[in-house]
């Protein structure tokens, strides 16, 4: 080890010690981002800041929750809205965060997919982010549970039930899950734990790996253009900023990401303090209450769609039970989207109004689990559940029909 | 410009789904009533046009002993009559005639269960502890039962104070029924004050079901729902075991204002807090986007 001089409390003596300024250039400053974007390449930074957000009003709210299911209710709606300095602010903020940091996600996730940003070298980028949504799907369902109320309760028996479909019945999946029989203070306690560690100790693991798995394919841009990252990053530091094609992580890409994060945090404190009702729904302000359930049973907003496809097939058929068809695609509908770059057989990264087919193939499943979503909160009677049939049956043909349409794509191009 | 609309795709789509799970769902899952009506005009006008004279009410109450013998009130600063346990407390009278609406309580005094459209539970030879008004014992309500009741509620509304808080309203009103623990909730285990009035033993067989502590019905059914809900409990629950009770106006508004006082006591706060914290932030926006176009000024 080379002797160093210099004081520990010096930026001179830091990089000594740390090389805090080769640090700062490999991740901010010579970290290469192209310039041909638009605002939903700010998104990834918009979730980075929801997710600190729910961090930090998780922790103060976790200083007074009590995960026991004689104290819980009361714990959250009494002691931390009404009793707790600002306790209410943080639960609001918790509660909306846990629903927006969803739409962004689906923004960010949709965004992907339009630009083809998933394969040709990015598909860890793509498998990395949709484990990062499995984990949070998992994230907002285990803390849903946490207040204890009727919508906790009974969300938590109708999704925990799941696992006792079919054969799965057999394997005792669902006692084990729950811990007991039925929902119970067991169940409240290690949804608990999953909540506020294991669950987040994942996350916060898989961002790490979602940031990591960017750095050697690079961020894509809004023409999907192949960007010689090393030449241009040479002509932007050589000082043809206006000629090169990228930009510096710091300070140029993110200023853009901090003026979307300043309009966003706008809205959502907007959301915060006049329109929470959408993620705090009313009907879990009434106590868990395992004798009376609720006239309609239905997961928040962000579920509906892969909620709809379970319940969609809603008659038996194909010699199959109509509560197995619907499992199986529900199960589907969890993991079908991290294949999304084996289904695409396109060879060329294009964004989606470059692929015509793809660009229809694009919007009808935007629209598809737009209708899923609502259908699959109404109650699902009479023409409703001819809808959430038909949907389903159009969410399916669309995942088949992927390779298909990408290839067809490709072949009227002459790239295959 | 590009950025416009594809800005303008995203807000379609989010507001589209917004619709269509928030607005939409809720009103195909609870659809709409009637507005609530203050004037209780489906009773039956059982005065008759008669005009109540406050000492025949008197009279009636504390020498012929019409109300006294089930219900409790204060005349002349004397509480006299009992408060009894018939599968509900009894309510003391003191402060009926300012809560009530006077046409609710006359139609009340000639047929509980009608006025408080609990009829259908009146089936298998129950019938409702409070009897009608008969003077007669003649089965029929005659011309005296409405000047009785004219008198009756004369006299209820002469000795009634002015006014009540808020929380006075809501124990006279719904705490025989309900508890509402949060207005007086205890950490150390001992027994909070706002616990429904009439024990649980009595009031299950009574109402087929122990009725909900109300501390959250702000936040779980809000004002809105309350006011039509309060009003008139079977235009949202059908069949319902919660009679209709007959609040005035002002009295139904400072049940809900209770409510909102113990089940949701940061509303204030959090408006107060609103437009500083969305100031803020739009100036912090303001500086964003300055610093960002500043940034970006030399790339283009």
């Amino acid at each position: 080890m080379a002797k160093i001089e210099e004081s520990l409390f010096s930026a001179e003596g830091m990089d000594k010690r740390l090389a805090t300024k080769k640090f700062w250039k490999v991740m901010m400053t010579e970290y290469w981002i192209p310039k041909d974007i638009n605002f939903l390449w700010a998104m990834g930074v918009v979730l980075a800041v929801t997710f600190t957000i729910l961090i930090i009003s998780g922790i103060f709210l976790l200083m007074y929750y009590k995960p026991d299911t004689a104290l819980a209710f009361d714990s959250v709606n009494y002691t931390i809205m009404q009793e707790v300095a600002y306790g209410w602010l943080f639960r609001h903020m918790h509660g909306v965060a846990a629903s927006v940091v969803f739409l962004v996600i689906y923004i960010h996730m949709f965004t992907g997919i339009y630009y083809g940003s998933y394969k040709k070298g990015r598909e860890m980028i793509w498998i990395s982010g949709m484990l990062l949504f499995v984990t949070f799907s998992a994230e907002g369902f285990s803390g849903y549970m946490l207040p204890w109320g009727q919508m906790s309760y009974w969300a938590a028996a109708v999704i925990t039930n799941l696992f006792a479909g079919g054969s799965l019945e057999a394997w005792g999946l669902v006692e084990w899950i729950r811990g007991g029989f039925t929902v119970n203070d067991a169940t409240l306690t290690r949804f608990f734990m999953l909540h506020v560690f294991l669950l987040p100790l994942a996350i916060i693991g898989i961002i790490v790996l979602h940031f990591y798995t960017l750095r050697i394919p690079h961020v894509n841009n809004q023409s999907s253009e192949e960007i010689d990252f090393d030449a241009e990053a040479e002509k932007y530091l050589a000082g043809n900023k206006k000629e090169s094609k990228v930009i510096p992580f710091w300070p140029v890409f993110l200023s853009k990401d901090f003026a979307v994060v300043s309009v966003f945090l706008i809205f959502y404190f907007y959301l915060v303090f006049f329109n929470y009702n959408f993620a705090m729904d009313p009907v879990n302000f009434d106590p868990a209450n395992a004798m009376k359930t609720p006239a309609h049973i239905y997961p928040e907003w962000y579920f509906l769609w892969s909620y709809e496809t379970l319940r969609g097939p809603f008659f038996d058929m194909l010699g199959m039970k109509a509560g197995d068809i619907g499992l199986i695609i529900f199960g589907l509908a969890q993991v079908i989207f991290l294949v999304f770059p084996f289904l695409d057989k396109d060879p060329d990264i294009l964004p989606a109004y470059k692929r015509p087919k793809f660009q229809i193939w694009f919007w009808i499943m935007i629209l598809d689990l737009l209708v899923l979503s609502v259908y699959g909160k109404l109650p699902p009677t009479g023409a409703n559940a001819w809808v959430g049939f038909f949907a389903t049956g159009i969410f399916l043909a669309l995942w088949v029909s992927l390779p298909f349409i990408t290839k067809s794509d490709a072949k009227s191009r002459g790239a295959l | 410009m590009r950025e416009f609309k594809i800005f303008g795709v995203l807000v379609f789509f989010t507001g589209l789904l917004y619709w269509g799970v928030e607005p939409y769902a809720h009103s195909q899952m609870h659809p709409h009533v009637e507005p609530a009506d203050y004037t209780f005009a489906d009773t039956d006008d059982v005065r008759n046009g008669k005009v109540g004279d406050a000492a025949a009410g008197k009279s009636l109450i504390v020498d012929q002993f019409q109300c006294q013998s089930c219900h409790s009130l204060t005349v002349d600063g004397n509480k006299i009559g009992a408060s009894m346990d018939l599968g509900v407390m009894t309510p003391d009278l003191t402060t009926a005639g300012l809560i009530y609406d006077e046409r609710f309580l006359a139609a009340f005094i000639a047929d509980p269960a009608k006025a408080a459209q609990v009829e259908h539970k009146m089936v298998d030879g129950k019938s409702h502890p409070m009897t009608k008004l008969d003077l007669n014992y003649d089965g029929v309500f005659g011309d005296d039962d409405a000047q009785a009741a004219a008198d009756i509620v004369a006299f209820l509304k002469s000795i009634a104070p002015k006014e009540l808080t808020n929380k006075e309203v809501f124990v006279d009103a719904c705490q025989r029924c309900h508890g509402a623990v949060y207005g007086d909730y205890r950490f150390d285990g001992s027994k909070s004050s706002m616990l429904s009035t009439t024990p649980d033993a009595s009031i299950e067989p009574y109402m087929g079901t122990i009725p909900p502590d109300l501390s959250q019905m702000i936040r779980s059914r809000g004002e809105h729902y309350l006011e039509t809900f309060i009003n008139e409990p079977g235009k949202h629950l059908h069949g319902t075991a919660m009679p209709r009770v007959g609040l005035t106006e002002d009295a139904q508004k400072q049940v809900v204002t209770y409510l909102e006082e113990i089940g949701d006591s940061s509303k204030q706060e959090r408006e107060a807090l609103a437009p500083k914290f969305l100031g803020y932030l739009v100036i912090f926006a303001l500086f964003a986007w300055l610093w960002k176009a500043k940034i970006w000024r030399e790339l283009h």
